[in-house]
């Protein structure tokens, strides 16, 4: 946690509500998010136990199992929850942009430019907390090795239709949720405390209805006793007023009701499953409904500049997966091999520097900071000095003096990077502390001023401006690029089996299907 | 004279005393693993190192102080650890001891079931079933054969008094090495389990590590035989989605010495008993029922603040009596409340109020002038302090913004 972090959540201890950490929104909110809030079993994997699901805050889908022990419902779950969820994801699919991309030409080597489709837009999936993130990926697991009796009439206990396909979309939104900044797969915890800084640690935060209760507390209420009445206040049944925001079910909420619910079924009384649905159905609503208020918070705040660029690697990143569906691709594998673990690895990484840079240009708030840990500055310029660049063609290399209070950290020749009116970057280095005058620096500007001797209009600052440096870079590149798996050298197992180029000696891996059993329950 | 199970009874004096702040006639709760793995994470708690040394309950206790804990077992859960621990041992332990041979002694051959000794270990009392464990394992190392023991009971002395732990089972191995097994109920999918889990069962298993040593340094001078703990345990889960059981050997080390050093740093309970004011007691006096408190909430508050807690929110999920300590360290304004990081920038600075009285400077409300200014601009804590409020103001003033991108956002070369 950052100072100025620690700070905010200082003043929101004192002023009794959440304080903003952000002045723009940094995530893509969709016109029309699919909110998805699943409940578990306890001590089962991927054994859901039921989940709200829908695009319409008003007239969400219940599905409940009433015996997660029961393979037939927790199918029955799957499959009804894949014609809810499918349907969405693939009314995307269809209305699509044309971008030119630059490709390798197999025959000459060459880099040509293509005509590529890009889905317009994309699905996106809102789910409460971070931990349901996890279910999502867990739920994709779960489902992706499945086998329809379609795909293969042998198989013991197929799957119903669509069950893998919805197990493929799954495990790929949880994958691209592990990207920073991707939007696919949200949690409405990770989006409101990336904006708000509450009075409370960031482990409680994690409480969904605790952090709304910060965010917005009811009136005349401090932030801090709404949380607290949030977390735990249980009506005279024992049971939260505010049940957690799932997956995990509160264990007075298993034990007092569920379980003799589920008896009552497992007996065969008539009601028994309705019963069930009631009261699972009970403490989903809270949830969904925390969701939808965190939904318009959100959409309360401006959408940032730089958000529509970070959306669109979101929509390459569907337009991919869809063409790998479409493509009869099998799922994605139980392990990565090393050169696409490396490649996911390194695109996380570029993605972070990335955000990190586009959020702090985006929000004077978050660039604020960057100022604070010397990564940025923010001044005033008090004198331009024309000079030129020594060589055959002089170029324009202007001294710009700036007087700033921050305290930059700053090596000789250390780059520095403006982003300027136009939306371009312009980089320039440090060259001097300024001489007798304390706060103040020259800084020799090296590029964006046009191809000329005289720099374009616009793009030397003039004195009295107010300019903004930073010392990382605005669009920052990712590593070295990676061999093809087939290439992948010694060091790192080798290529893996079954690729092309393996002499054959290599067995195939094992079909990657999940042992079953013909009681899969404990 | 020591107890079989190398760990000194009380002395006679800390017993009354313990048995006086627990009440009359209310007896002992034992520490298990996970209450002891939690409180090495927190050794600086004297509150928790005295309730668990005296073994009050502590859920109890927070109830009737009004904040009781938010957490407990779904018996889903409890079901399915249950069931799934009775399918691994099932056969007299042959698949355990399958995995144990297959992840901790690769190459060498699963002994025959009948060439395994699975010792009886029912006693009376955590004292007699530590004693039967001792000997149990004194036997099998001497007989330099495979033994399975189920749900052995071990002694660990902590903070001067003892405590008893009993893990899923311990194998003893021909050549007298012992192997901790910890069955657990999360999954291991493709080869993972959920890291948060396996790192709370590697420190529950170092608790059993550690209680084990020192039996092994009892039977190896009483046998002669070399008997050592094996610093790697085996963790066992379920395989993927299924009911199977999978084993992985799971590396210790770091968190047994993390345990053993704080636990060797917890403040003697001795000590921390001898400091509470005389008189002081944690007795609910419980009604004839055995549930509902009778003694009044402010007796047991102030019998609660007598002894210093040391709240961070990881207690949330630990300690029974977290909601109650996180009342009080908020009364107080403890920084620690927002987590144990934001100590670092802060310098001596320990309350929010003295916090933000810094970062506002001279003049702000709730900042004296005179000597007890607790802004010294020297102080780079202050200082860092002041520039952070003074730049977080000057954002969400709007003062600067930064114009907005080009589409693709071009670098210049």
């Amino acid at each position: 946690m950052s100072l100025i972090e620690t700070l905010a959540r200082m003043e929101a201890v004192a002023a009794g509500r959440a304080q903003p950490l952000t002045t723009v929104r940094h995530r893509h909110l969709s016109e029309r998010p699919l909110v998805f809030v699943p409940l578990t079993t306890a001590g089962e994997a991927g054994a859901p136990l039921g989940a709200l699901v829908g695009t319409d805050r008003e007239k969400p889908l219940l599905l409940t199992v009433p015996q997660p022990r029961d393979r037939d419902l927790r199918f029955a779950f799957l499959a009804e929850l894949a014609e809810s969820v499918l349907p969405y994801v693939d009314g995307f699919a269809d209305a699509v942009e044309w971008e030119e991309r630059k490709e390798t030409d197999p025959e000459t080597g060459k880099k040509v430019p293509v005509q590529v489709e890009l889905c317009a837009d994309a699905p996106q999936l809102i789910v409460p907390s971070t931990a349901g993130i996890e279910y999502v990926r867990l739920l994709g697991r779960s489902m992706r090795f499945r086998r329809t009796a379609e795909q293969e009439p042998e198989t013991p206990y197929p799957a119903p239709p669509h069950v893998p396909l919805l197990g493929r979309w799954f495990t790929h939104f949880g994958e691209r949720a592990r990207v920073p900044g991707a939007a696919l797969l949200l949690s409405m915890t990770g989006l409101l405390t990336r904006h708000w800084a509450t009075g409370q640690s960031v482990l409680e935060d994690q409480h969904l209805g605790a952090l709304l209760a910060w965010i917005a507390p009811p009136p005349g209420v401090r932030g801090q006793d709404a949380a607290e009445y949030a977390e735990t206040a249980r009506d005279a049944a024992g049971q939260l007023w505010c049940p957690p925001a799932g997956p995990a079910t509160d264990p007075a909420f298993d034990n007092r009701l569920l379980a003799p619910a589920m008896a009552r079924y497992d007996a065969g009384l008539p009601g028994a499953a309705e019963e069930i649905r009631t009261l699972v159905e009970s403490r989903l609503r809270p949830t969904w409904d925390a969701v939808w208020q965190g939904v318009d918070l959100l959409r309360g705040l401006p959408e940032g500049a730089r958000v529509a660029d970070r959306w669109k690697r979101d929509r390459w990143s569907y337009t991919a997966h869809r063409d790998r569906i479409r493509a009869g691709e099998p799922p994605q594998p139980r392990q990565d091999d090393a050169v696409t673990a490396a490649r996911k690895l390194s695109a996380r990484e570029s993605a972070q520097a990335q955000l990190d840079a586009q959020e702090a240009l985006d929000d004077p708030l978050v660039m604020a900071a960057r100022r604070l840990a010397g990564e940025a500055l923010h001044g005033t310029v008090t004198a331009v000095e024309m000079a030129y660049s020594e060589g055959k063609r002089p170029m324009p290399r202007p001294l710009v003096t700036v007087r700033t209070d921050d305290r930059p950290q700053l090596d000789v020749d250390a780059k520095l990077h403006r982003p300027l009116a136009d939306g371009r970057t312009q980089t320039a280095e440090f060259v001097a502390y300024g001489a007798g005058e304390p706060g103040t620096l020259v800084v020799r500007l090296t590029g964006g001023m046009g191809r000329g001797r005289t720099p374009e209009p616009g793009s030397v600052p003039e004195p009295d401006d107010a300019v903004c440096w930073t010392l990382f870079e605005h669009a920052p590149r990712g590593g070295p690029d990676l061999p093809d798996p087939e290439d992948t050298p010694w060091t790192h197992g080798g290529p893996p089996p079954g690729t092309t180029g393996t002499t054959g000696a290599t067995p195939l891996p094992a079909p990657d299907t999940d042992t079953v059993t013909a009681e899969d329950f404990l | 004279m020591p107890a079989p199970g190398g760990v000194p009874t009380p002395a006679p004096s800390l017993r009354q005393s313990l048995r006086e702040l627990r009440g009359a006639g209310v007896r002992p709760r034992s520490l298990d693993a996970r209450a002891l793995a939690a409180l090495a994470a927190n050794p600086g708690c004297r509150r928790r190192a005295l309730l668990d040394g005296a073994g009050i309950d502590k859920g109890a206790l927070a109830r009737a102080l009004g904040s009781p804990a938010a957490y407990g077992q779904s018996q889903f859960a409890l079901v399915r650890g249950n069931s799934f621990e009775a399918r691994v041992k099932a056969d007299g332990g042959a698949e355990l001891l399958r995995l144990v041979c297959e992840r901790l002694v690769p190459g060498g051959p699963a002994p025959e079931a009948d060439a395994v000794a699975r010792p009886d270990l029912s006693a009376a009392g955590p004292e007699g079933r530590a004693a039967r464990t001792a000997l149990a394992l004194r036997e099998a190392t001497a007989a330099g054969g495979w033994a399975l023991l189920d749900h052995p009971m071990l002694a660990l002395e902590v903070a001067g008094s003892p405590a008893y732990v009993e893990p899923d089972a311990v194998v003893v191995h021909p050549d007298g090495g012992w192997t901790v097994v910890e069955i657990k109920s999360f999954p291991m999918i493709d080869g993972a389990a959920d890291a948060a889990k396996v790192g709370a069962a590697a420190r529950q298993a170092a608790v059993y590590v550690l209680a084990l040593e020192a039996v092994a340094g009892h039977v190896a001078a009483r046998t002669g035989r070399p008997a050592r703990v094996r610093d790697r345990v085996l963790l066992v889960c379920p395989k993927d989605f299924s009911n199977l059981p999978a084993g992985a050997a799971v590396d210790v080390r770091k968190q047994l010495a993390t345990t053993r050093r704080q636990l060797g740093r917890l403040t003697r309970v001795e000590e921390i008993a001898a400091a509470l004011p005389p008189g002081t007691t944690f007795d609910l006096r419980l009604a004839d029922d055995g549930t509902t408190p009778t003694r009044p909430p402010e007796e047991l508050t102030t019998a609660v603040d007598a002894v210093d807690a040391a709240y961070a929110p990881e207690c949330l999920a630990a300690c029974e009596l977290a909601f109650h300590c996180r009342k009080r360290s908020r009364q107080e304004g403890a920084v620690t409340t927002l987590g144990r990081g934001v100590r670092g920038e802060l310098g001596g600075l320990r309350t929010i109020e003295e916090v933000l009285a810094a970062a506002g400077g001279p003049g702000s409300p709730g900042c004296p002038d005179g000597p007890d200014d607790p802004g010294d601009p020297d102080d780079p804590a202050v200082a860092a302090l002041r520039r952070a409020a003074a730049l977080r103001a000057e954002a969400l003033s709007g003062a600067a913004a930064v114009p907005a991108p080009r589409d693709g956002e071009p670098v210049c070369p």
